[in-house]
């Protein structure tokens, strides 16, 4: 398996540049593209899942070492792929999930026109993402890094003419946010490359230079690495441009925005863990927690379908990073496994709904929908189940896993982490739930004379099947110490390849005993059964309550903030963007008005001066007498006064 | 002397000048046809001819390669020669102005129109000149060639330009001979002073590689010369604050002017810079550096920021290239190897990438007489060929990894970051502007729904149109994909140069 790790990414690549070839061809063959699209990606599966139990039976990492891509100088950027314990797992979840994900878009782009197209991103974005997990430098990674990027940008725009061009603008926000996590990126890597002067993980590792690896230095470069991994995953400040970013096709939703892509900051964390400092770390899991708990308050109201999942993710995404802030780097890598599963589930779900219902987004205009959509009701509630952790699903044993490592960690801020992830689980449980029931539940709220809803056809739901098994099962990997004996495999999964690194401790700190964590179950089970309780509860004949929220004079406030999302967008339109806006305008006035304006300046100096002077020369025989006159008269005056 | 090859590539062009003005064919219209066979042949012959340069070029050797040199005249101190001779820094840049001339020759009919055989004549002589100017080693020859190349670019704006094109060709014209004429001073004054000789005594020599590997100027005198030859070389590259002549020769110019003028004549800026401040000035530079430095950052972010307040396609594009000749000017002053390469990967990235750009403009201008951002929108609909290729040669220019512009970026970053990292920040920040102004552009135009009707008939790329960005699209990838092709080739002459500055730094 090791010779053919090149295959892992190049596969999709190919099959990408047949889908192009198909889309340049037109007509009748752009129908295959989703079927060779989808070959390679599962062959790439295939492919991951042998190199993966290589790994599992005892292989420390399988290496492919490429030939060199950049070589400047002591700068050396090989095409080097790595398979380890961190990037094989990953690889099970992008070429896995990507391959449902194919399969359910054969069905879903059937009629658009595009898909041979649609497709060729898609592989293109398999292919990125491969070699941001396989690339065995923080180079290659950027590489993957910014390859996903434009892919998503191009699938975010890829209805580019639909609501008046909506999309293309979601996708640029996307993309630019995220060149503004890139500039930090870029700078950690050079603060990186300054100090251990390579950027190959391997080589870094094994540095010297490891050991002076502190102070400012190591906490400016972690914490610009991080910049990088709050754009690309969705995080405070960053995170704004991910609920824009369901403009796109819903597949990309799930695969892009959900399952991959923004997970790729929580594995640039892991696998730059060793540089963090427990300073830096702590940062991280502020900034995890809070995002959190802010985007769940965020997804509580919303109407559409899409936005609710996105604002999820952003506070799912937010758990990892929490985690990884906490050192509980296997938990987050869990996490980031049964989200993948669950979320994909989710999104995939609300696309067949949106599919049914004729294009309809928004969760007020349905309603009953469980008699008509059978396959997707039961599978959109297992998805459901798991997102707000009931108990037993693997959503939940992910979840818990994070919650109780906030603790056990014991930093300083331990119970104030613990108390926003908790809160967060509740928040969670509540909105998914009023999700749920405004879709499938109570009476139909939509005209139906005209829209009549139908359940998808067996390439979508066969995938959302599947998602819907491995969501239930995928906590076993997992299972936590007080249930099986010593755990489920993934917790020390990791241990070779992360750092175990000893976050900040609190004055005092004793750890915690371990029989707690039982305790710990307990709790985020009860809280998840009963914010999924209200959530039924509430929502279950229809949306009345959140007109009653949002007119009452107590909740009122709240209510504004949360469905307005804070109103960060507006702020940093009005703080951000606006200045800068005006900033380039002032430039473009500046540029012309005066630095052009002194160019020109001089050269119409220099035509007065030819204009004064020409007075000399005016062609009259009396005028130049009369200088030759004057000009004797000084020449002479002059030697008169050397001479006396 | 030895090889014939580089006179003959030199004044290739030269002979295809003289041929147009001679061949008996009306020079306007239908009938041109003969006349622009004639120098497309030609474009392609010398592309041709200088293949065997690039395959018989010694990565190993940073010396001058495939020299050639004749007696030429006799000034009262020093015997001028005819030499010519290709190193690592003129080698790139070399392929690329045969390169993009070819693509000149077959792309510019459609947007001529009227006095072809003129306008054929003054391309061709510019080719021979822009070759000249890369390939001289000595100053008196490489003065003549600068100002042979500077002339006919006078003519191409103020003939076949736009609405303001004698304002913006006058301009032009006096703001780079402005500084040829400093130039001019500081080369006289240089071969003024004595080098070294063999045997101890003073020699004197026009020689640019003689003067380059040991001049000896007193620090004093270098911070004049210096300052002459950068001034000169920062109006052509052009660096702020001497950039305002760009947009308006950019706007104005004709296609074909404007590629030829991204493509190859900013960067005899950058690479003056690089041949003649660095090696012969090396206390000056080090002095200056930081200056410079800041004055490459400020390119990179204050042409960012005008580029995106642009409405005007071309003007745009024009911008964005005073951005992108910031991170050269910056990763040059950077003065150390990771800087100096990537400034001549960059120059070659932005050579590329930029012309096919203008190419793009110029392709929906000649169907919609109209550069206005605003008057597109969905066009991605109607041109789906023409789409792809704006947004692959957007991203070419964005420095998307995979694709040339981040090669050259990147190592330009690395490498001034290590000499001065707060800069270096301020400078990625270009980075994120660059992004915003393109893909702004690129939705504004491409994507949305068709707003204006005119727009909706618009014709997609057709293949002869197809075939002219597609060399510029292989190098795209090429660069992107395989720089070390040509980052080996650069490494050794930029290692001595490079050598020269440190040298200074011990004594």
């Amino acid at each position: 398996m090791q010779d053919l790790l090149w295959a892992i990414p190049l596969l999709p690549l190919l099959g990408a540049v047949v889908c192009g070839l198909l889309h340049a061809r037109g007509g009748g063959a752009r129908r295959l593209a989703g079927p060779v699209a989808t070959l390679a990606v599962g062959a790439s599966f295939v492919l991951s899942v042998l190199a993966f139990l290589e790994v599992r039976s005892g292989h420390e990492a399988l290496r492919q070492l490429g030939g060199d891509w950049i070589a400047v100088d002591t700068l050396r950027v090989g095409f080097d792929l790595t398979l380890d314990r961190l990037s094989g797992f990953m690889m099970l979840i992008v070429a896995g999930v990507g391959f449902l994900i194919h399969v359910y878009s054969i069905g879903y782009m059937a009629h658009d026109e595009g898909k041979a197209r649609f497709f060729a991103y898609l592989n293109l974005f398999v292919f990125s993402m491969s070699v941001l997990v396989l690339g065995g430098s923080f180079a290659l990674l950027f590489v993957g890094w910014e390859g996903v990027g434009l892919m998503s940008y191009l699938l975010i725009g890829f209805w580019y003419d639909r609501d008046d061009g909506w999309p293309a603008k979601a996708g640029q926000k996307a993309f630019v946010a995220n060149r503004v996590g890139d500039f930090g990126f870029l700078l950690g890597m050079f603060l990186l490359f300054g100090h251990f002067g390579t950027l190959d993980y391997a080589g870094i590792l094994e540095s010297d230079a490891m050991g002076t690896w502190t102070g400012g230095l190591a906490m400016g470069a972690a914490l610009l690495l991080f910049l990088g991994a709050t754009g690309k995953s969705a995080q405070i400040p960053l995170f704004v441009w991910l609920p824009d970013a369901m403009a796109g096709p819903t597949p990309v939703s799930a695969l892009i925005h959900a399952a991959t892509m923004v997970t790729a900051g929580v594995y640039m964390v892991c696998r730059a863990s060793f540089l963090f400092p427990p300073e830096a770390l702590l940062v991280v899991a502020w900034i995890g927690g809070i995002t959190a708990f802010v985007a769940a308050t965020m997804a509580l109201f919303q109407r559409e379908l899409k936005k609710v999942l996105a604002y999820s993710t952003v506070s799912q995404l937010g758990y990892m990073f929490l985690a990884c802030g906490c050192g509980a780097f296997s938990a987050a890598i869990f996490h980031v496994g049964t989200h993948a599963f669950f979320k994909a589930l989710l999104f995939l779900g609300a696309g067949s709904v949106i599919h049914g219902m004729h294009e309809e987004n928004d969760a007020f205009k349905m309603g009953g929908l469980r008699r008509h959509m059978p396959w997707t009701h039961l599978t959109f509630l297992v998805g459901s189940l798991c997102l707000a952790g009931f108990p037993l699903t693997s959503g939940f044993f992910s979840k818990d896993e994070i919650l109780w490592k906030t603790v056990e960690a014991g930093s300083p801020a331990a119970w104030a982490l613990w108390t926003l992830g908790a809160a967060t689980a509740a928040l969670t449980a509540f909105y998914t739930f009023r999700l749920y029931s405004l879709i499938f539940l109570g009476g139909e709220r939509f005209d139906a004379a005209h829209v009549h809803p139908h359940e998808s056809p067996r390439l979508m739901t066969v995938p959302l099947a599947l998602l819907a098994a491995l969501s239930l099962v995928g906590g076993l990997m997992g299972l936590p110490a007080w249930l099986v004996h010593e755990g489920g495999w993934m917790h020390h999964w990791l241990e070779p390849v992360v750092m175990q690194v000893q976050p900040l401790h609190a004055a005092g700190y004793e750890p915690v005993d371990h029989h707690a964590e039982l305790w710990f179950a307990l709790a985020s089970g009860a809280i998840a059964v009963v914010g999924i309780l209200l959530g039924v509860a509430a929502y279950r004949r229809g949306p009345a309550l959140d007109g009653r929220l949002e007119r009452s004079r107590l909740t009122g406030p709240a209510y504004q903030l949360f469905f307005g999302k804070w109103f960060v967008d507006e702020i940093y339109e009005l703080f951000i963007l606006a200045p800068l806006a005006l900033l380039s305008r002032l430039c473009a006035w500046f540029d012309l008005a005066v630095v052009d304006g002194l160019v020109n300046r001089v050269g119409q100096g220099f035509r007065e001066l030819g204009r004064v002077n020409r007075r000399v020369q005016d062609g009259r025989l009396q005028s130049y007498a009369l200088w030759m006159a004057g000009g004797t008269a000084v020449l002479l005056a002059w030697l008169v006064i050397q001479i006396m | 002397m030895d090889s014939p090859l580089l006179p003959i590539l030199t004044f290739l062009p030269l002979l295809g000048a003289i041929l147009v003005l001679v061949l008996p064919a009306r020079g306007e219209g239908e009938a041109a046809t003969p006349l622009w066979r004639l120098a497309q042949g030609i474009g392609l012959l010398t592309f041709l001819v200088s293949i065997p340069v690039w395959t018989g070029f010694d990565p190993d050797v940073a010396g001058p390669q495939l020299g050639f040199s004749v007696p030429w005249f006799h000034l009262n101190y020093v015997d001028v020669r005819m030499s010519l001779a290709v190193d690592g820094l003129s080698i790139l840049l070399v392929m690329l102005t045969t390169l993009i001339m070819a693509v000149v020759f077959f792309s510019a009919r459609s947007h001529v129109g009227r006095r072809d055989r003129e306008f054929l004549f003054w391309l061709l002589l510019m080719e021979c000149g822009m070759l000249g100017v890369f390939l001289a080693t000595d100053f008196f020859v490489f003065y003549v060639f600068w100002e042979v190349m500077l002339i006919p670019l006078y003519f191409v704006i103020g003939i076949w330009g736009g609405a303001r094109r004698l304002y913006a060709s006058i301009k032009f014209f006096l703001y780079t001979m402005a500084g040829s004429v400093l130039m001019l001073l500081a080369i006289i004054w240089i071969t003024g002073m004595p080098l070294a000789g063999a045997d101890g005594r003073d020699v004197f020599t026009s020689d640019i590689l003689a003067h380059a590997a040991q001049s000896n100027i007193p620090p004093e005198i270098q911070t004049w010369l210096f300052l002459a030859f950068a001034v000169a070389f920062l109006i052509k590259v052009p660096a702020f604050p001497f950039h305002t002549w760009l947009p308006d020769a950019h706007v104005e110019a004709p296609t074909s002017g404007s590629v030829v003028l991204a493509g190859v004549l900013l960067k005899m800026g950058t690479y003056g810079l690089i041949r003649f401040c660095l090696p012969i000035f090396p206390d000056a530079t080090r002095f200056f550096a930081p200056w410079l430095m800041l004055i490459g950052v400020i390119g990179i972010v204050y042409g960012a920021w005008l580029a995106w307040a642009q409405s005007d396609m071309k003007k745009l594009v024009a911008y964005s290239s005073i951005s992108h000749l910031g991170y050269i000017v910056l990763g040059t002053f950077a003065l150390n190897a990771k800087g100096l390469q990537g400034s001549v990967i960059q120059m070659v990235s932005h050579g590329v990438a930029t012309p096919a750009l203008f190419l793009l403009v110029g392709m929906v201008y000649e169907r919609r007489h109209t550069r206005a951002i605003a008057d597109y929108g969905g066009v991605a609909k109607v041109m789906p060929r023409y789409a792809f290729f704006l947004v692959l040669a957007t991203l070419a220019s964005v420095g998307l990894p995979g694709l040339s512009g981040f090669i050259g970026e990147f190592t330009i970053l690395l490498g001034s970051f290590m000499a001065n990292s707060w800069l270096t920040a301020v400078a990625a920040l270009g980075v994120v502007f660059g992004a915003v102004y393109m893909l702004s552009m690129v939705r504004r135009v491409l994507f949305g729904p068709i707003r204006n009707e005119e727009n909706r008939g618009l014709k997609d790329l057709s293949a002869r149109e197809c075939l002219v960005l597609a060399p510029l699209v292989i190098l795209f990838f090429w660069i992107g994909v395989s720089p070390t092709t040509f980052t080996s080739r650069t490494a050794k002459t930029l290692a001595q140069i490079q050598a020269r500055v440190d040298a200074s730094g011990q004594r």
